[in-house]
């Protein structure tokens, strides 16, 4: 072998072996950040943080028990809200639309999935709390279903479009209607990747901070109905995290566990559920 | 997959339901500054009257002001006062004006964090407006060691922290320095927000403690009580009498003295560089802004009780916070002015 | 029953030859109607948040025209807003997430389409994904608590002493900054580099790693050499979707920039991003002028997000399209 040869097979091996030092680093990224939520915020996660509502400022003692629930709350209505608008809106122009009508929706979807949360925070107070004169839990779920809009129904379009020709033209040779079809046949076909898409919206909204600032506000007592201003988890993070109390930064990073363990174990369910494949409705 | 939803979507709202008492919640947002002290007197008002609870949130006196205006919450809080302008367009929304209520009497002081340095430092007014108009940049600047002799100020740059929100704190700070500096009326001005010439914000007075709390070589404004709290050193300023007063209840006392005597009716009123030998300069009220009029019986009721209850036992809670009480004073002058609520 | 039709129901118009009353009767108008509305409504929605950010905007538009992109003073007291500190803020530290970001993103997507066994990559792309699930308000704690300190104690002092005489590094080193908020960013948006590159890597078809090889060419050189610039549009696209996450972060962004409205060469600077500015002051800016200026900065962030997901979307989808339409050579 002569020596130029030499050269480039060491200078391939070196930058091969140099890419997989960049794998490694992006992997152990996320290696690096649980380790640190658990080291800082595990010796936090105690019984008071999960049912104590927050002390007055400066003293210790208190917990996050309402912004757990404000959080669930704001979900829950954000996945009411968003993931109809996505769902149905995707079977319009997955099985009934033209392509122009389907272009326009899509970009639509586009635009708004690109919009920065902080806009998403603009927006949401101009129509849902500037009007009503108030903060408020819906104000907040309004925001973050807005959010998860262009996700469910990107994804539930690809999901759909994916269920294979042979499955509509039986469903049709044997006399469904339309909306029969896609009820009792591709719908469920591909009900896994749909359900994994509403999972990995839910997953991406629940630790949006930015648009509940301006709508959901904040509350140190438990938050009534869904009228009332209420606290979260993301935004108890980041209040408490740039204070200088030491109390509030433990607490802080509880949260930031609490909130990325969640997060993660959503995730993870979600590509568990479909990389078991799509089923077949019997 | 689909039962287990239906019933978990019935148990939260049934938990909704169940946490959905008949307590009346009144929402108010403003200042930073007195934080401390509505957080512990809404929760000791609480204990008193389990129906009622005030959900404060330190958003910044900026937006105590803007949201009182847009009329999203109940009451607002501030330790600037609304300058003629913010009053009118309050009125002009709502058709009836916003009133201002002195709850405690409180002090912006200098923190810093030097290290080596752990005594009190002595500040010029001079010294002050050099350090935040950039002119004086480390921290062995005669202007400082001048009044400071024997202590051994390192020769580091000196990183200014400042708010980064709309605030009460700065408008108290940036009131002084106008009165103190011809030189930063004309180039900065006073208000809730400015035009800083140098430095880094902090959100909220947590946020400006939190920064200095970790940075070394920084100075920032804080209300005392962030810095108590937070055991960090603060200095003394030079008053107009020439005393190095450090800011502490008796101190910020005095500066509000001349001012109990002399109360305009709608409270508003600056008392910083006050006169008086033992005055800390840059001492301030802290108000709360509430409607004139509420459509709301209970919440105005409510509200009205809570102020009647803050100016009697509720001032016997302001000195452990390192909040001066509001003077005999201006107490029944305010007690009158609540009858004014409709 | 339905006139059964030869029609094939595939994705469109099913309109074949039935009737409207026997669509009436079998429910396909409803659904069709059903559905129509509330795709209707998404297009509702986003033309409502356009509408509501000019129409939020309207003053300052008004007032600074176009100079509001290039002045540079944010003056509350005196009423002077001016876009070019945020605009400055957004776009330095975007870039300097890029600048780490992409060789690190495009090495690891290589190593992940090109080197790794199947079930590695895929145990890794798993890691990464996750890694992009990750919300910036965790970003951003450890950005303030890990990274801050860091930079103040060891990389900032360590890069003043070496490369101190480059105006990129002078100043104070706060540790909050132009700097920091630049590598937080890098951390988040690498995900997104990763994962589409190695998409687009992985579509490249087999035939032209194979001419390259039988050639002579080393592993590393047909990987670097052929497969990646054929996949370049799609890398690109990678580039600019990554670009566009990051010009929107807020949260980590604000806790770690600084927040002041500075314009500085110094990377240790203290500066501030559109996004942080709006998040830190929306809810407390008074004054029709003040809150106004902020929805149009609100405006301008947005216009750029959308004008770069498009650009990244066009560019992945030539991409796949000359992978699919290529085979000979």
């Amino acid at each position: 072998m002569n020596p130029r040869m030499r050269w480039r097979k060491f200078v391939s091996n070196f930058m091969l072996a140099m890419t997989g030092v960049c794998a490694l680093v992006a992997v152990s990224v996320l290696f690096f950040i649980l380790a640190s939520l658990v080291y800082h915020g595990g010796t936090s996660i105690n019984w008071n943080f999960f049912t104590k509502l927050p002390a007055p400022v400066g003293e210790t003692g208190g917990g996050m028990a309402n912004a757990i629930v404000g959080s669930a709350k704001l979900l829950l209505l954000a996945t009411l809200f968003g993931v109809p608008f996505g769902f149905l809106g995707a079977i319009y122009i997955a099985e009934f639309s033209g392509s122009k009508v389907a272009f326009v929706v899509r970009y639509s979807a586009d635009l708004l999935n690109g919009a920065p949360s902080i806009v998403i925070g603009i927006f949401a107070f101009s129509i849902a709390v500037h009007p009503f004169k108030h903060f408020s839990t819906l104000a907040g779920g309004f925001a973050l279903g807005v959010m998860m809009i262009p996700i469910t129904l990107r994804s539930t379009e690809g999901f759909l479009l994916d269920v294979p020709r042979t499955l509509r033209e039986g469903a049709m040779a044997l006399g469904a209607s339309k909306w029969k079809t896609i009820a009792t046949v591709i719908v469920p076909a591909a009900y896994r990747g749909i359900l994994t898409a509403i999972l990995l919206a839910f997953a991406r909204v629940a630790g949006e901070t930015a648009p509940l600032i301006f709508t959901a506000l904040g509350n140190s007592y438990w938050s009534h109905g869904l009228n009332e201003p209420t606290a979260s988890l993301p935004v108890m993070i980041w209040n408490y995290a740039i204070s200088a109390y030491d109390d509030w930064h433990r607490q802080a990073w509880a949260a930031g566990l609490v909130l990325l363990t969640l997060i993660l174990i959503i995730n993870i369910l979600a590509r568990a559920i479909l990389s078991r494949g799509i089923s077949v409705p019997r | 997959m689909k039962r287990i939803t239906r019933i978990l979507l019935v148990a939260f709202a049934l938990a909704g339901f169940f946490i959905a008492r008949a307590a009346l919640s009144i929402t108010g947002a403003g200042a930073t500054f007195p934080y401390p002290m509505y957080s512990k007197w809404f929760a000791e008002y609480h204990k008193k009257d389990a129906n009622i609870e005030f959900n404060y949130q330190s958003i910044g006196s900026g937006g105590g002001i803007k949201q009182i205006t847009e009329g999203t919450v109940d009451f607002g809080a501030s330790d600037g006062p609304m300058n003629d302008d913010q009053l009118k367009a309050f009125q002009d929304k709502h058709g009836f004006p916003v009133l201002h209520f002195p709850t405690v009497l409180g002090a912006d002081v200098l923190t810093y964090n030097i290290p080596g340095v752990t005594v009190d430092l002595n500040f010029t007014p001079e010294a002050i407006a050099g350090i935040f108009l950039g002119k004086i940049t480390k921290w062995n600047d005669p202007a400082i060691a001048g009044t400071n002799k024997g202590v051994n100020l390192p020769a580091n740059d000196i990183y200014v922290v400042h708010r980064s929100d709309g605030s009460g704190t700065t408008y108290i700070w940036t009131d002084y320095l106008s009165k103190i500096s011809d030189d930063w009326k004309n180039k900065v001005g006073k208000n809730t927000s400015v035009n800083w010439p140098v430095g880094l914000g902090g959100k909220g007075n947590e946020g400006v403690s939190g920064l200095v709390k970790q940075t070394p070589n920084a100075v920032g404004y804080v209300e005392l009580i962030y810095a108590v709290q937070n055991k960090m050193p603060y200095g003394a300023v030079k008053n107009s009498s020439g005393a190095f007063i450090k800011a502490d209840l008796a101190s910020v006392t005095a500066a509000a003295a001349g001012a109990a005597k002399n109360m305009p009716d709608d409270f508003r009123v600056s008392i910083t560089d006050a006169p008086g030998k033992t005055a800390y300069p840059i001492s301030s009220f802290t108000w709360l802004l509430i409607p004139s009029k509420f459509s709301d019986a209970s919440k105005r009721d409510a509200i009205k009780g809570f102020v009647k209850w803050m100016l009697a036992d509720g001032q016997n809670y302001t000195e452990a916070l390192s909040y001066a009480k509001l003077p005999k004073e201006v107490v029944a002058k305010e007690e009158k002015a609540l009858n004014s609520i409709q | 029953m339905s006139t059964a039709s030869t029609t094939l129901p595939s994705a469109g118009p099913a309109a074949g030859s039935r009737s409207f009353l026997s669509r009436l009767r079998e429910g396909d108008e409803i659904a069709r109607l059903v559905t129509f509305l509330f795709a209707a409504s998404v297009v509702l929605i986003t033309i409502l948040l356009v509408f509501e950010l000019w129409q939020g905007s309207v003053l300052p538009r008004h007032k600074f025209g176009f100079a509001f992109f290039h002045t540079s003073v944010w003056d509350p007291v005196f009423e002077k807003f001016g876009a070019l500190p945020f605009i400055y803020g957004t776009v330095v530290t975007s870039v300097l997430a890029l600048l780490i970001a992409v060789p690190l993103g495009i090495g690891a997507a290589i190593f992940l389409a090109e080197l790794a066994p199947a079930r590695v990559s895929d145990t890794l792309e798993f890691f990464i994904d996750l890694l992009a699930a990750v919300p910036s308000v965790i970003y951003g704690l450890l950005g303030f608590f890990i990274v801050v300190p860091l930079m103040r104690e060891y990389v900032q002092p360590g890069l003043k002493n070496t490369l101190g005489f480059l105006p990129f590094f002078q100043g104070p080193a706060y540790g909050l900054g132009f700097l920091t908020a630049g590598i937080v960013l890098a951390i988040m948006v690498i995900p997104y580099i990763i994962s589409v590159s190695r998409e687009v890597l992985l579509s490249v078809p087999r035939d032209q790693r194979e001419a390259a090889l039988a050639l002579g060419s080393t592993r590393w050189e047909s990987t670097w050499k052929v497969v990646v610039p054929f996949a370049r549009s799609g890398i690109m696209g990678s580039i600019f979707l990554a670009l566009a996450r990051a010009l929107g972060e807020t949260m980590a962004v604000s806790m770690v920039i600084g927040n002041a409205p500075i314009i500085s060469a110094s990377l240790f600077s203290p500066g501030d991003s559109i996004a942080s500015v709006i998040a830190n002051q929306f809810s407390e800016a008074t004054g029709e002028l003040y809150t106004q200026s902020l929805i149009e900065l609100g405006l301008v962030l947005f216009l750029l997000t959308f004008l770069l997901n498009g650009l990244a979307r066009i560019l992945i989808l030539v991409t796949s399209q000359r992978g699919s339409g290529m085979g000979n050579a």
